[in-house]
């Protein structure tokens, strides 16, 4: 079975999490003390991941971390429906590495601002704000072509990707780092539908979809 | 608002300036190094011994953060004592004691600092929902309640007049998991205790002790009147679960609480009994923020009119 190195306030860990959930692939996940203990820094974890980052995977002996990256493989080996990771097709695969390039942007700052709120990392937090805002501007007017054009996600086609995907949870935790989404109606709606995607689990800070139409900000 | 924060942001509400504030739990804080937070809209500085032993100073550009530090020869410091494991400080002239926690020193008792976490509100806000039961089982749905059993019963409210400190004793709510060793859902008895205007305690009974009961506290650090951090102090009787098993437990609940509180508007908690609607104002809460009027708090809330 796959294991996990898994924190659960991670927003990356969150996107493996979410990917099986949705993929229904068995995992075992293996909890890192990331905070107060700074496990994955530890000696111990280098061995695992020299980087001493969280997510790692083990599938069987075959180690992989970062993030996105392990959204490509967990897409390209256990999605039989070749949507998730759209390898077949040669446009579409272009749009999803473009998207995932911008979501390492958008968890270098929506996500940095979160850490630092957070956990007091030692960031310059109006910066990575600022470039949350800029990020989501781009992204906000990029979904309402989208939407005009009758598509609902961030590549063409009628699936979701694992862009969709790695955006998701820099998206919707922005308001930790003290990003407001008001401004950016498209996004909120794209953020509604991916909650609906068969399959989606929360992580802590992220309501379920039934708690949203109950009526909650998000 | 006049009289609460002056132009650079920096707290001018006596009643809060006189009160002591934690910064940073005890264990996590590298022993003679400065380590730099804010507190009350200003940078605070603070360093501890191996023994225990803390000083806290407004931040200076001769000790930046990481330099190594005799606390004990820093000179031009604030009041500062490790207490609960934390370091407290004080921008006024604080009470020679603070208060008391006769469970912590039993000798059988794990205590410790779950973990500390930073969040966009004002620290009564995030007092307020700490001490607010009818979220559990929207918020806290499959751990601290559940639906539909969403019912709050009535339960007491009263201010110590010896401590001056609120109580709400006879809670009682049904829960699912409890607790990190809960296996099947249980009523479960809660007091409340708040015992300054941003450190608010939970008893809350215990599964492996049941004429006893644990403590989880919430001592909230105001980093500016709408940002805090909360330290989330636990005192358990559990030698069972492993101290990961149970900070992974608190750490889930507490950022499920992100979204509800940093969606309130305003951030600071207004203190007009007219302000908000009855819904989440029960009565612990009508009772926190009048208690909060009658100390002169300003700071972190909108004042009543
Ligand atoms: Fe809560």
């Amino acid at each position: 079975m796959i294991k996990l190195y898994d924190y659960v306030l991670s927003v990356n860990c969150y996107k493996q999490r979410l990917l099986m959930s949705i993929l229904d692939v068995p995992y075992e996940s293996i909890p890192v003390d990331f905070y107060p203990g700074w496990e994955h820094k530890s000696e111990a974890f280098k061995k695992i991941n020299p980087l001493g980052h969280i997510p790692v995977i083990d599938d069987d002996g075959y180690i992989l971390w970062d993030a996105h990256a392990i959204l490509v493989y967990l897409a390209a080996k256990y999605d039989p429906s070749g949507q998730w990771y759209p390898a077949g097709d040669p446009e579409r695969i272009g749009e999803t590495a473009s998207w995932m390039l911008f979501a390492e942007g958008t968890t270098n700052t929506a996500s940095a601002a979160r850490l630092c709120v957070n956990l007091e990392y030692d960031f310059d937090l109006e910066a990575c704000q600022a470039g949350a805002h800029r990020l989501f501007r781009v992204l906000d007017e990029h979904l309402w072509f989208r939407e005009r054009q009758g598509l609902d996600w961030v590549c063409s086609g009628a699936h979701p990707t694992i862009a969709d995907l790695a955006l998701f949870p820099d998206v919707v935790l922005s308001e930790e780092g003290g990003i407001s989404r008001m401004d950016y109606p498209a996004l909120r709606r794209w953020t509604d539908r991916f909650r609906r995607i068969p399959g989606f689990v929360p992580m802590p800070g992220i309501f379920p979809p039934a708690a949203v139409k109950a009526g909650s900000p998000d | 608002m006049a009289g609460t924060a002056g132009a650079n942001g920096e707290c001018q509400n006596r009643a809060v300036l006189d009160q002591w504030h934690p910064v940073g739990a005890i264990d996590e804080a590298e022993p003679n190094v400065v380590h730099v937070t804010r507190l009350l809209g200003e940078s605070i500085s603070f360093a501890v011994t191996p023994e225990g032993r803390s000083a806290a100073w407004r931040t200076r550009s001769d000790l930046t953060a990481g330099t190594p530090v005799d606390p004990e020869s820093v000179t031009g410091t604030l009041p500062s004592r490790c207490e609960f494991l934390y370091v407290w400080t004080s921008l006024g002239d604080p009470p020679e004691g603070s208060f008391h926690i006769p469970e912590f020193f039993e000798p059988d008792r794990r205590n410790f600092n779950a973990c500390t976490l930073g969040v966009y509100t004002s620290a009564p806000r995030a007092v307020e929902n700490f001490l607010d039961m009818g979220h559990f089982p929207f918020v806290h749905d499959g751990y601290l309640g559940s639906e539909p059993r969403t019912e709050v019963v009535d339960y007491n409210v009263h201010v110590d007049g010896d401590t001056n400190e609120i109580w709400a004793t006879e809670c009682q709510f049904w829960q699912p998991a409890a607790s990190a060793t809960a296996t099947e859902g249980q009523m479960v008895e809660y007091i409340y205790r708040i015992m300054q205007p941003y450190s608010i305690l939970l008893y809350k009974s215990c599964p492996a002790a049941p004429e006893r009961m644990d403590l989880i506290g919430l001592f909230v650090q105001a980093t500016s009147e709408e940002h805090c951090r909360g330290h989330m102090f636990l005192s358990l009787i559990d030698d069972e679960s492993s101290i990961g098993h149970i900070r992974r437990f608190v750490q889930t609940i507490f950022a499920q609480d992100l979204p509800i509180i940093e969606n309130q508007n305003p951030k600071r908690l207004p203190l007009d009994p007219q302000a908000e609607t009855p819904i989440r104002s029960d009565r612990a809460s009508i009772r926190y923020r009048r208690w909060l009027s009658d100390l002169g708090v300003t700071y972190g809330v909108i004042p009543a009119a």
